[in-house]
């Protein structure tokens, strides 16, 4: 066999746009070699969020330990890397900012090509260090900042078919969360109530307009902060694991529905779920009953939902290969629009 | 201090009314949102970003913080909840001093980064649809908006 051995392509990603200070090296685009994250969560706590200024001296403090920790555990050198990639937007600008000029700084420092990604795109191609995609598929991106679907038809190529009108699911689950007088994240300990609460209040479904796949998370954060005060008015306690529970039964039901429906729709070959709220297991239970064997259902391992920088190196990956560079005007795009950095990696 | 009132009956006439004001403004004005969840705040936004030209959904700006979009002239719309009980800048004057419209929900938390011209606007509940919208302007060029917006 006149195999041509092709030598293995190695990217450093970085990842700095909002909690986490993370960085990751990926082979091939598919094998994770390191994958190095400091969170900020501990500070975040006290304010119940993430505040800017903090967010982006904390990245400052950690980016060059993670740098060394990541060269460390693989055992490599940013000499063996074929490319940086870094995520360049949407996120926070004093928090990106860390990430990008670190990136350029290596970039320029050892002469290697500089790739910028977006941070939804990273979150999607997470699930390729899990499994190769097959077109068209559609993903579900949920997360504190972003409630989407979007259809992929190749490789670098994003259409957003549904978004949210309000707030993102992550983001409702934080305010009911605080509500509730749950530690940040709110996510996570939702979750772990709705397990033993029973969803016995009925809380509304946004299903908007019949052909829409867009959602709305509002409505029922509204829905569930007046139930909470009626009650409280009345002298009535309503046990938080039901309350978490009726909240997770509204969400996760319009999240499975409208996905489900847009699988059809669109005849896709596999459904991904990525971003944060994929980490929540009411949401990947009802997934997994709803899709069953009928589409390939991807759903990363919980350490990838979560920002990191693998999946940041992963999309880096096919956009080096799809001939995509920045220059060293490279800038933090705090707006980056998801379809629009997609036609770029085509021009 | 001088005041001016709106009544809005349905979402739809409070987005009419913000599209209104939204012709009226110019390239570094401040408008501050006040009122409770559900109040119609981010409605009201909608309604500055469609009179701006801005096609993309625009949604809720928490988690980011601040969420730019281009119109005609650039969008900024902001929620500075998150930084209640900071008194972080967060480069506030970049925005105030460019070249675009900024909206600020929950203002309250950075009170001291707030240029004093500005359009503050207070949006409250009276029923389920029934919207009393509030008007104060800060300096005579907003005065002039709201007499030609409400008066």
């Amino acid at each position: 066999m006149g195999e041509i051995m092709k030598k293995d392509q190695f990217i450093l990603g970085i990842e700095t746009s909002c909690d986490e200070t993370a960085m990751a090296i990926v082979k091939n685009g598919v094998e994770v070699v390191a994958n190095v994250v400091a969170s900020q969560i501990e500070s975040h706590k006290r304010f119940g969020g993430v505040v800017p200024e903090i967010a982006s001296r904390h990245h400052v403090e950690q980016i060059t330990i993670v740098l060394e920790e990541t060269f460390e555990k693989a055992n490599m050198s940013v000499e063996d890397m074929d490319a940086i990639a870094v995520t360049e937007g949407p996120g926070l600008v004093g928090a990106l900012l860390i990430g990008v000029n670190s990136a350029k700084a290596l970039a320029f420092a050892k002469n290697k090509p500089l790739v910028g990604v977006h941070h939804i795109a990273g979150h999607i191609y997470a699930n390729r260090l899990n499994k190769e995609f097959s077109f068209p598929l559609l993903a579900l991106v949920v997360s504190g900042g972003h409630t989407e679907l979007i259809v992929m038809r190749e490789h670098g190529s994003f259409e957003i078919i549904g978004e949210t009108r309000d707030d993102a699911a992550g983001e409702a689950y934080d305010k009911v969360a605080r509500t509730l007088q749950l530690p940040y994240p709110g996510g996570p300990h939702i979750d772990r109530l709705a397990k033993v609460g029973e969803a016995n209040i009925d809380f509304p479904r946004a299903w908007l307009e019949d052909d829409s796949y867009d959602f709305s998370f509002s409505g029922l954060k509204s829905a569930v902060i007046n139930t909470l005060h009626n009650a409280e008015q009345r002298g009535v306690t309503l046990k938080k694991e039901d309350v978490a529970a009726s909240f997770q039964a509204s969400v996760v039901e319009v999240l499975t529905a409208k996905t489900y429906k847009a699988a059809k729709e669109y005849g896709v070959k596999q459904v991904i779920v990525a971003g944060g709220v994929a980490a929540n297991q009411g949401l990947r239970n009802e997934l997994q009953l709803k899709f069953n064997d009928e589409i390939e259902l991807l759903i990363p391992p919980l350490d990838l939902c979560t920002d990191n920088a693998a999946m940041i190196a992963a999309a880096g990956s096919i956009a080096y290969d799809q001939g995509h560079r920045a220059g060293w005007d490279l800038n933090a795009n705090p707006s980056l629009d998801l379809e629009k950095y997609s036609l770029r990696g085509t021009l | 201090m001088e005041k001016f009132e709106f009544t809005s009956c349905t979402t739809e006439e409070t987005k009419r009314l913000a599209k209104k004001l939204s012709l009226l403004l110019k390239p570094g004005d401040v408008i501050t949102l006040a009122g409770d969840l559900g109040a119609g705040k981010t409605t009201f936004t909608k309604g500055i970003g469609a009179g701006l030209g801005v096609t993309r959904t625009i949604n809720s700006p928490t988690f980011t913080i601040v969420k730019e979009y281009m119109g005609e002239l650039p969008l900024y719309h902001m929620d500075v909840y998150r930084l209640e009980n900071s008194d972080e800048d967060i480069g506030f004057e970049e925005y105030f001093n460019g070249n675009g419209i900024t909206v600020i929900e929950w203002a309250i938390f950075i009170k001291d980064f707030l240029p004093e011209h500005r359009l503050d606007i207070d949006i409250r509940r009276k029923d389920e649809n029934t919207r009393i919208i509030t008007f104060f302007p800060k300096g005579e060029a907003f005065e002039k908006i709201c007499e030609e917006l409400v008066g």
